[in-house]
């Protein structure tokens, strides 16, 4: 039996053009949506097969605003059993070590054997938080892996490596942070949903005031003006295209 | 003042992206040295030094045998000494090991580093939201431990190669950071078999492909160009073709001479994998498409109409 918490970030949904606020701290969401990294599904899917497979619960966790519920239903929607949110008004003034902070306090308090996280957030990037965590709960880690699976305690988990796909073996209790690819998160089933909307959140306050990120502020790349040259239109620009190939040297 | 770069090596020598590193790490106007853990190839200790790197920490020992994140920052540990800074590659490796030196010196760490803003506090500015915006970030830390973007310099041999001394080190390492190692690997050929990565034209293919039968033509392009097949996240989302061929944030980074995106929108999660190509050819029917505006070329039309005729050019001028 392996309990498994997840952790999850809601970050801005921005596909293409992006605002910052006018105090230049943050990202303007007011005509964006919210998700979570694609990194962080498939870590939900590996936490509900994991979970599943040993008999033990799989239990998502935040540290987000109130809002950030949402994305815990969601969660909750797709297989996991429970849901945690460490509640904070100003999620951006929580740098990487005070996440992992106040990780490791819930997870000293709830002994989950297994934690999974993204590799990296999609929003800020810092690449850090899952080793910090095992750090602070001195268990070993893994990084960067597509797939995890627990047998008989040990956690056997594969990824990509320089030379190859590379697989670790640990014993439990340990971390691993997870990057897409190597399952297909499931798509909530109409029960699924049900049960969501209606299970208990187990909201909690954070442990201790935040040290901060070293954010100074945030600006926009200088726009780059458009310089495209546009070749032609439908197939008859097939020559042109040619042309240009063999410029290049490519064509060969 | 010194700084050290964990430098990443490859079969012949030192990897391109630790060649970058050190470069940006001689932007800092300070002695520049390296560390590099279980094998040195032959020659490596040159290339570093002719990139400007005054020494050349060693670390051996059965410890670095096998890769451990958690062993190498140790050895990166053992080799800092009173280094005012850390850096490392933005790679998997680079980011984990810089990451766990962070957690045991309970140190800040800013990944995604393109710049440093001149201060008397080290204020770096780096990637956020996959390349779309940038923040400055303080590092008021020391050492202060930073991990290089790709290609945010371009390696270069120094003005003035520097001696190179190498240093053999054998730290100790705790059995702890043993614990989480690399049991088995699997050849290379599984992960990149089409080298997208390494290829020098990369055809790439997006929704406007229009289902799993969609590549037949852009396949064919690839391969009369020597090239590799490329897609973004939607045709990996929608199980057309495999993960490994995804471009983007959370797939693969190519930066090849040419890249000929076909159906791609350009969103800035699909952009942060191929802004390092040289020239983009945009293949969309929207000409507001970003990655039209963005690309250096373009044709406007439908990639099934326009991607046969290029092939049949092609073959037509070889005769
Ligand atoms: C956290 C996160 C991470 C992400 N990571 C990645 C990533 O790594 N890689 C990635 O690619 N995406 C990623 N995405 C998704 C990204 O935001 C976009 O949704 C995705 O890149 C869009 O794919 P597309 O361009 O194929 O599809 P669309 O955006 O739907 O664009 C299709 C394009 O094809 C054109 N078109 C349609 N039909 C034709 C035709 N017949 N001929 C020519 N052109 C045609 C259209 O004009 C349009 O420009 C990520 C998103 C998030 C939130």
């Amino acid at each position: 039996m392996t309990d498994v918490l997840v952790c999850i970030k809601r970050v801005p949904d921005v596909g293409g053009e992006v605002t910052l606020t006018a105090d230049g701290q943050g990202v303007d969401a007011r005509h964006v949506g919210f998700t979570v990294s694609e990194h962080e599904n498939c870590a939900v899917e590996l936490a509900v097969q994991v979970a599943a497979a040993t008999g033990g619960r799989a239990t998502v966790l935040t540290l987000g605003p109130a809002e950030a519920v949402e994305q815990l239903r969601s969660a909750l929607a797709v297989g996991c059993d429970d849901a945690v949110l460490i509640e904070v008004c100003e999620p951006g003034s929580y740098g990487p070590a005070d996440v992992a902070r106040e990780i490791a306090a819930v997870v000293a308090d709830r002994g989950d054997e297994l934690v999974l996280l993204g590799n990296d957030a999609a929003d800020t990037g810092d690449f850090q938080v899952g080793i910090r965590l095992a750090h602070l709960l001195g268990r070993p880690v893994v990084n960067g892996v597509r797939t995890v699976a627990v047998t008989d305690g040990v956690l056997v988990a594969r990824g990509d490596g320089v030379d190859g796909v590379e697989t670790y073996e640990l014993p439990l209790p340990a971390v691993a942070t997870v990057l897409e690819g190597g399952v297909e998160p499931r798509y909530p089933s109409l029960k699924g949903r049900m049960k969501a909307k209606k299970a208990p959140i187990d909201t909690r306050a954070p442990r201790s005031a935040p040290a901060g990120s070293g954010r100074v502020r945030l600006l926009l790349p200088p726009a780059q003006p458009s310089t495209v040259d546009v070749l032609g239109e439908g197939p008859q620009a097939a020559a042109a295209v040619v042309d240009l190939l063999e410029r290049m040297g490519v064509a060969r | 003042m010194s700084v050290l770069v964990f430098a990443e090596t490859t079969g012949g020598g030192i990897a391109e992206t630790s060649l970058e590193t050190v470069a940006f790490a001689r932007g800092l106007d300070a002695e520049v040295d390296a560390v590099v853990v279980g094998e040195l190839p032959h020659g490596a200790a040159g290339e570093l030094a002719e990139h400007g790197v005054r020494t050349v920490h060693h670390a051996t020992g059965d410890a670095f045998g096998a890769y451990s994140g958690a062993a190498w920052a140790t050895a990166v540990q053992a080799a800092a000494g009173q280094s005012r800074v850390v850096l490392a590659p933005g790679t998997p490796r680079g980011l984990e090991v810089l990451a766990h030196l962070a957690a045991r010196l309970d140190v800040a760490m800013a990944a995604n580093v393109v710049s440093v803003v001149p201060d008397d506090e080290l204020v770096v500015t780096r990637q956020v939201l996959g390349g779309s915006v940038l923040e400055e970030m303080q590092l008021p830390d020391t050492p202060a431990l930073l991990a290089v973007a790709g290609h945010a310099v371009e390696a270069a041999p120094a003005p003035a190669p520097a001696v190179g001394t190498v240093r053999e080190l054998t730290p100790e390492v705790a059995p702890a950071d043993l614990v989480a190692r690399v049991v088995s690997v699997e050849p290379v050929e599984a992960v990149d078999s089409s080298g997208l990565t390494t290829a020098s034209v990369v055809v790439g293919a997006g929704r406007g492909a229009g289902g799993p039968d969609g590549f037949g033509a852009v396949s064919e392009l690839a391969e009369l160009l020597g090239g590799a097949l490329g897609v973004s996240r939607v045709v990996t989302s929608l199980g057309w073709r495999p993960h490994h061929e995804q471009i983007g944030q959370t797939g693969s980074r190519i930066s090849p001479d040419l890249y000929i995106p076909c159906g791609i929108s350009g969103a800035i999660q699909h952009w942060a994998g191929c802004a390092s190509s040289k020239t983009i050819l945009a293949i969309n029917t929207d000409p507001e498409a970003p990655m039209v505006t963005k690309a250096t070329y373009a044709v406007i039309g439908d990639m099934h109409e326009i991607v046969p005729a290029i092939n049949e050019e092609l073959r037509r001028r070889r005769g």
